[in-house]
């Protein structure tokens, strides 16, 4: 019992030093035996499941978690601390990252034939990348990671089709990099101004000197910096080619992961080291709002124009961050929770959706969405958990995405933004139109030799997590209200500084 | 291998070079405790050293002195030392990383300078071996090479 106790109270550092450990010991796992870094991933992401979920436990029952690396105290040495937002945006990392190792499997041999090692050694290290930017609460520490977490996903993309994942890669590794700086600026201006690189530490001191232009430039490059790294509309440019080409079981981490976490550091930023008056006071919140509103409208309409999936999927994805962000703009309780909510709904439908675009590439070599026509009787499954997570995308009452939807129109009604409320609707509709084409071809559309059709499944290392991925997304339609309750709407409240401690 | 490797002055130098390149390396990451330095630039410096002698005496006598297994197990082996010190500190009832932790001789303090320098040596060694594949990653095989250089 001792030992469980001793290491309960390092839980929140061992979240990172795990996959950590685990991604610098898989060369030698893949060296003793080539087929042993699949077990390895999944055990080591479990553990992380493990550890993130038993930190959200004890952030919800007992309150935020601050862990003082080295034993040195927080405004002099790094501190990590975990409250409910990077409790639960923790969860989604291990769970996904499981979800994504099961899957991984079979596509990786196919995908990255001999280089399979390289890819789970990556692959850990973007998992303690992500994790690190999420539990620290230095604003240094942070950079560290994101350029962690920023070098492995460019590896990774690398890793996919051969020419088009390098050069991808190299477009992402140029954006990435002038985000990476536009941050590393900002922490610097605000480091100069404050003296302090810890993130309450820097809250506390901020408001006497916001009149500081310095401190308005700073937030101006985080700002920029972040919409980079999540693609948000006019600063997309690099997200679909690096989504299209990457390899499918890193497109669905990264697709699932990389922009969430990058959302979670602009609420942090916003709300966690600026303070939501100074944010909204300078315009920040409308600013993002009208940018998100641009990025659903455009980023549907653009996935439209698509016939790659892969792509059409990424172009999806760049108008799902701007409902994510365009909750967190309109800075009240309720859209704040529809744009929290949307977090963890956007990682469960869209890497279920792309999961199912590698699985369906895996048996097909087909991505061109024309072409898949009959594969609703080849593959009756993964088409199915296609369904449900497309409906869930397009917000059909009963999944997930209905209800983050809801959340958002009643956020932008209670700001007095019908106009938001139109936005919202109308995407729904082009999310319709480019979802129906696929629908049409896998279920109506007739293949020249339809006697050839035999049922030929994904493999089931493939198809245990998309499904479990489809569940979660019925579940959460229906049982919504938990998480509602016992971490959105505290979150949100403590975010926008109601009452009720974070 | 080219001609300009053939260079006698070129490969004398080289040779007499890399031992104490080494050797200021090895310097660097012990200093990295109680001065400028550390384990980081000592781990390029070291990495350095190696990648100079594959320079000159071709990559498939680099990789003989530094081959791809030996290569995966020193970078594993570096970080493992750095997480295995930070676990110890754990394991003795501190935080991560908190030296003071370990009671393994009687002044704390010391304590901490012998771990801090075991930390920057495992850093390193991660970081040499990574320079290295690095290296070799990049560099073309060794019979592209010919080509390239007539």
């Amino acid at each position: 019992m001792t030992g469980f106790e001793l290491i309960a109270t390092h839980l929140p550092v061992l979240a990172v030093v795990v996959p950590l450990i685990a991604g610098f010991l898989t060369p030698i796992v893949g060296w003793i035996d080539r087929r042993l870094p699949w077990y390895w991933v999944m055990l080591a992401m479990f553990v992380v499941l493990l550890i993130a979920g038993s930190n959200l436990a004890t952030v919800i029952n007992s309150g935020t978690i601050h862990y003082k690396l080295g034993g040195w105290d927080p405004p002099f040495g790094i501190e990590y601390v975990i409250d409910l937002l990077n409790g639960f945006v923790c969860l989604i990392i291990a769970f996904i990252g499981l979800m994504v190792s099961i899957y991984s499997l079979e596509s990786v041999k196919k995908e990255v034939p001999g280089k399979t090692t390289q890819f789970y050694s990556v692959f850990l290290l973007l998992i303690t990348g992500l994790m690190g930017m999420t539990i620290t609460g230095d604003i240094f520490n942070f950079y560290v990671f994101l350029e962690i977490s920023s070098l492995t996903a460019y590896a990774l993309i690398a890793m996919g089709d051969r020419g088009d994942g390098v050069v991808a890669s190299f477009n992402y590794l140029i954006m990435g990099t002038v985000a990476a700086s536009f941050i590393l600026l900002g922490i610097g201006y605000l480091y100069a101004v404050t003296g302090t690189l810890n993130m309450a530490d820097m809250q506390s001191i901020l408001p006497s000197i916001y009149e500081n232009r310095v401190v308005l430039a700073a937030l101006a490059f985080f700002m920029v910096g972040f919409s980079i790294k999540v693609g948000l509309f006019p600063l997309h440019a690099w997200l679909p080619d690096a989504y299209t080409h990457a390899p499918s079981t890193a497109s669905a981490l990264i697709a699932g992961l990389m922009t969430k976490v990058g959302v979670y550091a602009m609420i942090r930023f916003m709300f966690g080291v600026f303070t939501p008056a100074f944010v909204i006071d300078v315009n920040m919140t409308e600013i993002l709002t009208w940018a998100a509103a641009l990025a659903i409208i455009v980023g549907s309409v653009l996935a439209i124009a698509q016939s790659d999936i892969k792509r059409m999927l990424a172009y999806s994805s760049i108008s799902q961050i701007g409902y994510i962000l365009l909750g967190v703009g309109l800075v009240n309780v309720i859209g704040m929770q529809g744009g929290l909510l949307h977090i963890l709904n956007h990682s469960l439908m869209k890497c279920a959706l792309f999961l199912v675009a590698g699985a369906i590439f895996y048996r097909t070599g087909i991505r061109n969405l024309y072409q898949f026509k009959g594969l609703g009787k080849k593959m009756p499954v993964t088409t199915t958990v296609f369904l449900v997570a497309a409906l869930s995308m397009i917000g059909v009452p009963g999944t997930v995405g209905f209800t983050s939807k809801w959340y958002l129109a009643l956020g932008s009604i209670e700001a007095d933004q019908w106009i938001f409320v139109a936005v919202i609707l109308v995407s729904s509709l082009l999310n319709i139109v480019y979802f129906w084409r696929i629908f049409d071809n896998i279920w109506f559309g007739h293949p020249h030799e339809i006697e050839q059709i035999k049922r030929d499944e994904a493999p089931l290392t493939m198809l245990i997590p998309m499904v479990i991925l489809a569940i979660l997304c019925v579940f959460f339609g229906f049982f919504s209200c938990y998480p509602i309750e016992y971490i959105f709407e505290p979150l949100a409240k403590a975010l926008l500084g109601l009452g009720g401690a974070p | 291998m080219s001609r300009i490797q053939e260079s006698v002055i070129i490969r004398t130098v080289v040779r007499i070079m890399v031992p104490f390149i080494q050797l200021f390396a090895l310097y660097v990451i012990m200093h990295g405790a109680s001065g400028p330095g550390g384990g980081f630039q000592g781990g390029v410096i070291f990495g350095a050293a190696i990648i100079l002698y594959a320079m000159i005496y071709g990559i498939a006598e680099g990789k003989r002195k530094m081959s791809d297994a030996l290569d995966k197990i020193l970078a594993s082996t570096g970080l493992t030392i750095f997480a295995a010190t930070g676990l110890a500190c754990i394991v003795c009832g501190g935080m991560f990383l908190q030296y003071n932790a370990v009671p393994l001789l009687p002044d704390p303090a010391l304590v901490s300078k012998y771990l801090i320098d075991l930390v920057e040596i495992g850093i390193g060694i991660t970081v040499l071996a990574v320079m290295i594949s690095l290296f070799f990653d990049i560099s073309p095989p060794e019979s592209e090479s010919e080509e390239v250089e007539e």
